[in-house]
């Protein structure tokens, strides 16, 4: 299709946070995986500990909700701007991205 | 006071709070906005900050099952269960993060107020379209509420013994009374306060299990020697096989930002800080939430190894290892999960039904006064429906419910997800996803309920979008004044 007109510059930056965001689920789907299969494979008797639970559940899951939490504050303070979303916004948008 | 009285008369409170916020948001409201009633009732006038936001996201998809049914797998499979659930920890993220910010400023762009909204201006007023999604929303919906009502209402049965029709009732009409008068506005803020109520609840629940328990430890020594299934990630006799949890990846995270009654919230928030704050909030919350009552539930097996109805774990453990006032507060929580899933349920099927049918189709030019009186009207006929509805539940609704929640996703997470990123996607090939996509999980979930090992939503989610993509291709695509439109400056 022939695209005759500007899009919304704003975009540029939305596509951006979306690419983040999806690479965020990448990592998280590969932690969970990862250290789920990888060290609860074994036999039971096998396991290691960590804080008395076992080493793939704490790695997977416990570690899981805090390295992912912190990735989301991390990856928003820094791939995200603070862009006008009104309306109005598009023709301030180029000066309006600011961080 | 007997354990059951101290629940009753805490009950009230939560009740009378609840019931408080829709006076006050309504008394607020009197003043008047900017942005009109439509928008304001239906929308909370876009105007959502950051907290508010995570907490109605995440009070929205954590239901009644996060604090009793999935527990109670946990107690019976172990952490295998867990590991599914937590599954759940990314949702926050992808849906506020994929949706975007793009959801946000096109939905400002043509002022949708529903999903619908956005569905119907993307894909140039196909009518067919409009109204088999608003009557997906609908049918789905209203089925899905029901079957919460009824769980809760079994609940509050079986802890303070209470009639169970009583127990609707009462529960209905508080549900009613901040929904007629406060919107979505309140339904946000009293989402907010059940929120914080599960959170609390799940770490208060979580010291005294393992306080109980004499440590983690000791907690799970007590479990391998009951079943060392328990502590494998294969669950019990492997009913956790790999593929079908991994399948969990596209019902419970992805698949979930095609909820209408969850996306409708990433157009609510009032600016970008918002977003992100909410983007972190939701996802620290919804772990906390996910993995603590999950957890709790694989523990509660050490400490109260004999419960039968997968249901009870959480109650019985409850009240076995806190003080009853202790007790009593945290099971607030279950009822608090379905109290704030439902109103923002409801409050969705009431806009759906004015906003996309009403005035699109019936009465364009109704004024304000009185799209006013209908909305709230709307909302109290809701309430009372499903009330009947749960009273005496019909087996419909029961078996609707069954594909209530894939069937959603599969209605709509194609439609959405293309109409914002793919400039090709048209109405007849959106149709074909739609109709596509809930036929296949109609058909997978009731004949071929393990396809290959996965669950039905990932066939559902490939047929879904495949044949939308190639209906799209192969009829004309959208005219360049809609593209312009969602697209241009």
């Amino acid at each position: 299709m022939k695209e005759n007109f500007k899009e919304d510059p704003r975009f540029e930056q939305c596509n951006k946070e979306t690419w983040v965001m999806v690479i965020l689920l990448v990592l998280n789907i590969l932690w969970w995986y990862g250290f789920a299969y990888g060290l609860g494979s074994k036999s039971p008797s096998e396991y290691g500990f960590i804080l008395g639970l076992p080493g793939w559940f704490f790695w997977s899951c416990v570690m899981g909700w805090v390295v992912f939490s912190f990735a989301a504050y991390y990856a928003v303070k820094i791939y995200f701007k603070d862009i006008p979303l009104d309306d109005g916004g598009q023709s301030q948008a180029g000066q309006g991205v600011k961080k | 006071m007997t354990y059951s009285g101290v629940l009753t008369v805490l009950l009230l409170v939560y009740l009378v709070i609840l019931t408080g916020t829709g006076i006050v948001v309504s008394r607020l409201k009197q003043r008047g906005s900017s942005a009109g009633f439509v928008t304001d009732y239906f929308l909370g006038g876009r105007s959502l900050p950051g907290f508010v936001l995570a907490m109605t996201l995440v009070a929205t998809y954590t239901s009644g099952s996060s604090f009793l049914g999935g527990p109670g797998m946990a107690y019976n499979q172990g952490f295998g269960w867990v590991l599914l659930a937590m599954i759940q920890l990314p949702a926050m993220y992808v849906t506020l993060g994929v949706l975007g910010k793009r959801f946000n400023i096109v939905g400002r762009k043509i002022g949708a107020v529903t999903v619908v909204d956005f569905l119907r201006e993307r894909y140039e007023g196909n009518a067919f379209l409009t109204i088999t999604s608003a009557f997906f929303i609908v049918v789905f919906l209203v089925a899905a509420i029901a079957a919460q009502f009824l769980g809760g209402a079994r609940i509050i049965e079986s802890l303070t013994g209470l009639n169970y029709v009583w127990c609707l009732v009462v529960f209905s009409i508080v549900v009613m009374v901040y929904l007629v008068l406060g919107g979505f506005t309140a339904v946000a803020l009293n989402d907010s306060i059940n929120g914080t109520l599960m959170s609390i609840g799940t770490i208060a629940l979580f010291v005294a299990t393992v306080k109980a328990g004499g440590g983690i430890g000791a907690i799970i020594s007590n479990l391998k020697s009951v079943n060392p299934d328990l502590l494998t990630p294969y669950g019990v006799k492997n009913f956790i096989s790999v593929p079908w949890v991994s399948s969990f990846w596209v019902l419970v995270c992805i698949g979930t930002l095609g909820l209408p009654q969850t996306a409708v919230r990433a157009m609510a928030y009032k600016d970008s800080k918002a977003m992100h704050t909410a983007i972190v909030i939701g996802t620290v919350v919804i772990g906390l939430l996910m993995l603590g009552m999950h957890t709790i539930g694989a523990f509660a097996r050490a400490i109260v190894p004999d419960v039968k109805v997968t249901d009870m774990v959480i109650p019985t453990l409850a009240m076995k290892v806190l003080h009853p006032i202790g007790a009593a507060l945290v099971l607030t929580a279950p009822l608090a999960a379905i109290i704030s899933t439902v109103d923002s349920q409801l409050v969705y099927v009431a806009g759906t039904i004015v906003k996309d049918i009403y005035l699109n189709y019936m009465n364009p030019n109704a004024d304000e006064k009185r799209i006013e009186k209908l909305s709230r009207a709307m909302n109290a006929a809701i309430v009372l429906l499903v009330l009947a509805l749960s009273i005496k539940p019909p087996s419909t609704i029961v078996w609707i419910n069954l594909f209530a929640f894939g069937g959603l996703e599969a209605a709509f997470f194609w439609p959405l997800l293309m109409g914002l990123y793919s400039k090709r996607a048209n109405a007849a090939g959106m149709i074909a996803a739609q109709l596509s996509g809930v036929a296949s999980f109609i058909w997978f979930t009731s004949k071929l309920p393990r396809p290959m090992g996965l669950h039905p939503i990932v066939p559902t989610m490939v047929i879904s979008g495949v044949v939308g993509l190639l209906v799209s291709y192969l009829t004309p695509p959208p005219k360049l004044e809609t593209i312009k439109k969602f697209w241009g400056v």
